[in-house]
């Protein structure tokens, strides 16, 4: 087949797919949790907080994953040490700190490298990068696997997981890191501005359809993968960029789901 | 005398500044049940959540070591939507299907009953306060504080929420500590009443610590459920 035989001899859409696969998965899988915890819009706004990590990493000449992974890191800790110690609202602290970080990427980004920060390019990764992004969606997948029932239990009754001694704030913390990696990785796969949907738009999908929760997740993770694969082709074939085909690609599954849930009983 | 499976002593409960129980002190028996009774905004969910040591309080709240606790909260919000099946909640206990399976047939479910498939968020009043139940008899627990059942809610057959936890009770020596507003339900299953509104204003037999002047010291109004029907004042 001509495609295959396309993508079996183009390594850099080789690697793209694969990347897109790997890191597709993983934020459709963190992105059931996300949006059960009504965090889907806080894995947007992370996103931007990128930004000012990607461009510092450019300005030093370091991997701009490293930068953009270093500035969620603190953009998360910042959000779940406010919220620890404030009553302020988590969406305000995150609003705060989203614009504050696009505004100083905005700053900081060399501008000749401020539209491949800002809208990125998956057929950009080399190869190392790209065994670096499937390694650390692997870790990801597995890392939720593990936490994934006792945070259900918090989100269903915070006050039935804390009589079964689980630490909810670790648990969260431990999220939170889960997200910056993921929405660093999906930098690279979607733009910077539009990582959000690879984290929501599976999930909700899957949300219209999955009755028991190891469906849901499951399904979360294939619909990223597919999302991720058939926008990283259809932008080959029409020759657009990656990223906004992914996320209309994840949109067409969405709006593909609501046949289900409309017929659901 | 044995030893209490519960003691409490000098308990307080602050929110901010506002105290929400004060100097509360009380002791239960294995195998006994209690009612706590006392009207909205008195402490009583408050006071199980300080005892599950879910909430800071001061004064000593003991409980013998490596007591089972089984709580059954008043409410659970669980969206229609979410998707998690009833099977996979009762599964976060952490226990085996069998014990899950012995706990669903305490309260009367049947094994491999279609429901235990559908969504937690989409079964019925009845059935989510059995589920609930459930959930706390899982690693048969020496104490359930239950917190408000509803009353009225169809089990299914002849059986009531308080049918069930008789039975439980009898069977399995269950010490129950139970919320509610019922005095024909304290007076038929309680053998302790905790009269609480904020601090301590009774404690004792049903029949011989709630009379019509305590009722009225807890509720601020005369109430017309006991035997001298005053008028009601709203």
């Amino acid at each position: 087949m001509n495609i295959m035989e396309n993508i079996l001899t183009n390594q850099t859409l080789f690697i793209s797919l694969v990347v897109g696969l790997f890191v597709g998965a993983a934020s459709g899988y963190l992105g059931s949790v996300m949006v059960l915890k009504r965090l889907a819009l806080v894995g947007d706004a992370l996103s931007h907080v990128a930004l000012p990590g990607i461009g510092i990493a450019l300005l030093l000449e370091i991997n701009p994953f490293v930068g953009a992974f270093a500035a969620l890191f603190i953009g998360t800790l910042l959000v779940w040490g406010i919220e620890r110690i404030t009553t302020v609202p988590v969406e305000a602290i995150v609003g705060i700190i989203f614009s504050v970080s696009l505004a100083v990427g905005l700053l900081v980004t060399p501008e000749p490298e401020l539209l491949e920060a800002l809208f990125g390019d998956i057929s950009a990764v080399s190869p190392i990068d790209g065994i670096l992004a499937v390694a650390l969606s692997v870790l990801v997948v597995a890392a939720m696997m593990a936490i994934k029932r006792k945070m259900l239990l918090g989100i269903v009754s915070e006050d039935f997981a804390k009589a079964q001694n689980i630490k909810i704030g670790v648990l969260n913390l431990l999220f939170l890191i889960l997200v910056a990696i993921v929405v660093a990785l999906g930098v690279k796969v979607v733009v910077t501005l539009l990582m959000g949907s690879l984290v929501i738009i599976p999930a909700a999908a899957s949300k219209n359809i999955a009755r028991s929760f190891s469906t849901y997740g499951i399904l979360s993770l294939i619909l990223g993968a597919i999302s991720a694969v058939g926008g990283i082709l259809a932008a080959g074939w029409l020759n657009f960029a990656p990223g906004p085909l992914v996320v209309l690609a994840s949109a067409a599954i969405f709006l593909a789901t609501f046949a289900f849930r409309s017929g659901r009983a | 005398m044995t030893v209490p499976i519960l003691s409490v002593k000098n308990l307080n409960v602050r929110f901010d500044s506002k105290s929400i129980i004060e100097n509360l002190s009380f002791d239960i028996q294995k195998g006994e049940v209690m009612a706590i009774i006392g009207p909205n905004g008195a402490g009583k969910t408050v006071l199980f959540r300080a005892l599950l040591g879910l909430i800071p309080s001061d004064g000593r709240i003991e409980w013998p070591k490596n007591i089972k606790i089984g709580y059954v909260p008043q409410k659970l919000a669980v969206d229609e939507d979410l998707p998690l099946s009833v099977m996979e909640f009762l599964r976060f206990k952490g226990a085996s299907d069998e014990e899950i399976y012995e706990a669903l047939e305490a309260v009367g479910f049947l094994k491999g009953h279609d429901f235990l498939r559908s969504r937690l968020g989409n079964v019925s009043g009845g059935e989510f306060q059995r589920i609930m139940i459930a959930y706390a008899l899982i690693n048969h627990p020496d104490i359930l504080l239950f917190d408000e059942p509803t009353a009225g809610v169809d089990i299914g057959g002849e059986e009531t929420i308080y049918s069930l936890l008789e039975r439980l009770h009898q069977k399995e020596n269950l010490t129950i500590l139970l919320i509610t507003h019922d005095l024909n339900i304290i007076y038929r299953y309680a053998k302790k009443a905790l009269c609480l509104n904020r601090e301590k204003v009774c404690f004792g037999v049903p029949k011989e610590v709630l009379s019509p002047e305590i009722l009225e010291k807890l509720y601020g109004a005369k109430i017309g459920v006991y035997e001298h029907n005053g008028e009601h004042t709203h």
